[in-house]
């Protein structure tokens, strides 16, 4: 039988998966209100969740560039599916957000509305890319000169349900970006899910408070080396020719190689990348004013790279190419990023492969480019 | 959650955000066709008192129902409570500021952007060049030279516009000249009322004896005129260490977080817009970048 036992964080323990559901209550009591993966329109969207069986149990995704397939199999777990298009982004960084509402009176303008103060989110399901997209976020947001109040207030009281991919897909090379398959520290729990119980492991003191009156017993070595291989070998399957030590110099160094222009041929210049990658961060600003000019709102929205207007100014457009716009995405993203923040851009989730309408994959792209500079 | 140690580090640059204030428009006064110069005064007498700006940065500027754009602060650094803005009208933002009369509000941001980092150049020789609206950039720093003449040693203003007409800043030329400032202007075509140079910036650059070892340049304009003056430097042997230059891209936040005036590792709202060339020479050159 299950037993009430003290719990500390960093302990490994195996719950029930009916279980779930008092994790997710109590996670709700402390105030969060869980946001996570659900089936809808033969794809998987990130929505509010009460309860287990609102997970896309017995789905598995088919990915591959260009493509993505919800695939019934009657086997499958909780989370042996890949996500979709959607990632916590959207929640982190409204995809538009209103900054500010001016009233005009009397000639003058004045500040309009009340402040409004986020909900508090519980992320559940957050693969091992994912919670590497974020803390690539937290790079671009949260710095030492400079913090964006609408994502900081928003990340300040997150609650991170992470969960070990087991089953990757067709375009998953976390493996090469040395973000996953295993999740990473930054969580307050992390799921493993194996055919009978879950694997949980506790990240945080918040973590831990909510387990505490879940059953629960210490995992034992037989369970933690099925988890491990089992990881291990989704380890093996989310390889890619990308060479993450070297890519920033790489790029760095072909800026001006020829295949630059083969990409740009099948390129379309969408920005569904860019809208999909869980850390593309560019934003636009635009004023609404009503038309009698009396009243403005100032809304923020996701920008892209990719649109011609993005590089617009008084002397023309500085990227009026699609191979120059390409080459600033792909250039940013697995090079200029790392003298900006540190890191590299890219956490190897493959959204940018599946979604993409002319079935372009980042990875060869970005291994095209290193084989240019001689690796 | 979030990692605690990040916590201290965002509370800390929660602080250095930069809000929006208001400012009135105390002067208007039309520099050329489509450029103005715009006194504004903080609204706040506290933001009045403490607005503070170095020579080489801008505010974001904000007419609301149009939007913001950013503009070099062309006054003073010594007196920032009426900073003076040259705007010239090609946008949106900037056509709905030309219509803006004294008196009026406008939203200001900033400042934000590195400077030219004269304090390191005592004892050099300047060599300013500049063409058409990029000169409103360096006359902070003229007024600084002005006021601290003895800190450095010649220093050559070479500017460019595309007529006499269009040369900014006329009134100003004796007052530095008198600082010993050598002022020379040239156009890119002449009429009737001048008898000066004729052809662009970097092509009377080489006419100027510089000593490369102890001269600083500081360049600002179009693109292209930029391009060439570095070309025309490194050329004489100036260091790609002692050239300094200040880039113009789309800017949204000023703050290095919206992307959009990023050119290569650089975004150019706050690692800009001057940069000393070598930083930038990796990828200066590269078309489309």
């Amino acid at each position: 039988m299950p037993e009430k036992r003290r719990l500390e964080e960093g302990d490994v323990v195996t719950i029930q998966k009916p279980a779930f559901d008092d994790l997710l209550r109590n996670i709700q009591n402390a105030g969060f209100q869980p946001v996570g993966p659900k089936v809808s329109g033969n794809t998987v969207v990130y929505g509010e969740l009460e309860s287990l069986s609102q997970l896309p149990k017995g789905y598995v995704t088919e990915q591959a560039p260009g493509h993505f397939r919800l695939v019934p199999n009657s086997r499958a777990g909780y989370f042996d599916f890949i996500p979709g298009a959607q990632s916590w982004k959207q929640f982190l960084l409204p995809p538009v957000f209103e900054l500010l509402r001016l009233k005009k009176e009397a000639d003058k303008w004045s500040f309009d509305g009340a402040a409004r103060h986020p909900r508090s989110y519980a992320f559940i399901g957050v693969r091992a890319c994912e919670l590497a997209a974020i803390q690539t976020q937290d790079r671009v947001f949260l710095r030492s000169d400079f913090s964006d109040a609408i994502y900081r207030a928003r990340r300040a009281k997150v609650f991170v349900l992470a969960v070990n991919c087991l089953h990757p897909a067709g375009t998953c090379f976390c493996s090469s970006m040395l973000t996953g398959p295993r999740v990473q520290p930054g969580y307050d729990l992390c799921l493993t899910e194996l055919d009978d119980v879950f694997l949980l492991a506790i990240g945080s003191e918040l973590g831990r408070s909510v387990c505490l009156d879940i059953p629960c017993e210490p995992a034992n070595a037989f369970t933690l080396d099925k988890a491990d291989r089992a990881i291990d070998e989704a380890a093996q399957a989310a390889r890619s020719p990308v060479d993450a030590s070297r890519c920033a110099d790489d790029m760095m160094q072909n800026l001006e190689d020829p295949h630059w222009e083969d990409v740009a041929a099948r390129c379309l210049s969408c920005g569904n990348c860019t809208m999909v990658c869980p850390t593309c961060f560019c934003w636009d600003v635009t004023d609404r004013m009503n038309l009698v000019g009396t009243e403005t709102c100032r809304e923020r929205a996701w920008d892209s790279c990719f649109n011609p207007g993005y590089s617009y100014q008084s002397g023309g457009n500085t990227r009026p190419s699609i191979k120059s716009r390409y080459r600033q995405w792909l250039s940013h993203k697995f090079g200029a990023w790392k003298q900006q923040f540190g890191t590299l851009g890219c956490v190897g989730c493959g959204r940018c492969i599946t979604w993409c309408p002319a079935g372009i994959d980042t990875r060869l792209e970005v291994a095209a480019m290193q084989r240019e500079a001689g690796g | 959650m979030i990692m605690t140690q990040e916590v201290a580090r965002i509370e800390d640059s929660a602080r250095q955000a930069r809000p929006l204030n208001w400012a009135r428009i105390v002067s208007v006064e039309s520099e050329i066709p489509d450029v103005s110069t715009y006194g504004l005064r903080f609204e706040d007498p506290a933001i009045r008192s403490t607005y503070t700006f170095e020579a080489g940065q801008f505010n974001m500027l904000y007419v609301p129902g149009f939007g913001e754009a950013a503009i070099s602060i062309s006054s003073d650094p010594g007196d920032p409570t009426t900073i003076l803005h040259t705007v010239r009208f090609v946008g949106n933002v900037t056509r709905a500021i030309s219509r803006l009369q004294a008196g009026s509000l406008v939203g200001v941001r900033g400042p934000f952007g590195s400077a030219w980092p004269l304090s390191e150049l005592t004892g050099k020789d300047l060599f300013i060049a500049c063409g058409g609206i990029g000169l409103p950039p360096l006359r902070p720093a003229l007024h600084h030279i002005v006021n601290h003449r003895e800190s450095f040693g010649k220093v050559t203003l070479l500017y460019g516009a595309r007529s006499p007409a269009e040369l900014m800043y006329v009134k100003e030329y004796d007052r530095w000249r008198e600082a010993k400032i050598e002022v020379e202007t040239t156009v890119d075509r002449a009429d009737s009322t001048w008898d000066g140079r004729v052809g662009v910036v970097p092509m009377w650059f080489y006419n100027f004896r510089i000593d490369p070892h102890n001269t600083a340049v500081l360049t600002c304009g179009p693109e292209i005129m930029i391009r060439f003056v570095i070309f025309e430097a490194l050329a004489r042997r100036v260091t790609p260490e002692s050239i300094y230059v200040s880039l113009e891209r789309n800017m949204k936040c000023g703050q290095g977080s919206c992307g959009h005036c990023q050119i290569g590792p650089y975004f150019i709202c706050k690692d800009g817009p001057v940069f000393r060339f070598d930083a930038l020479e990796p990828f200066f050159n590269v078309e489309e970048y």
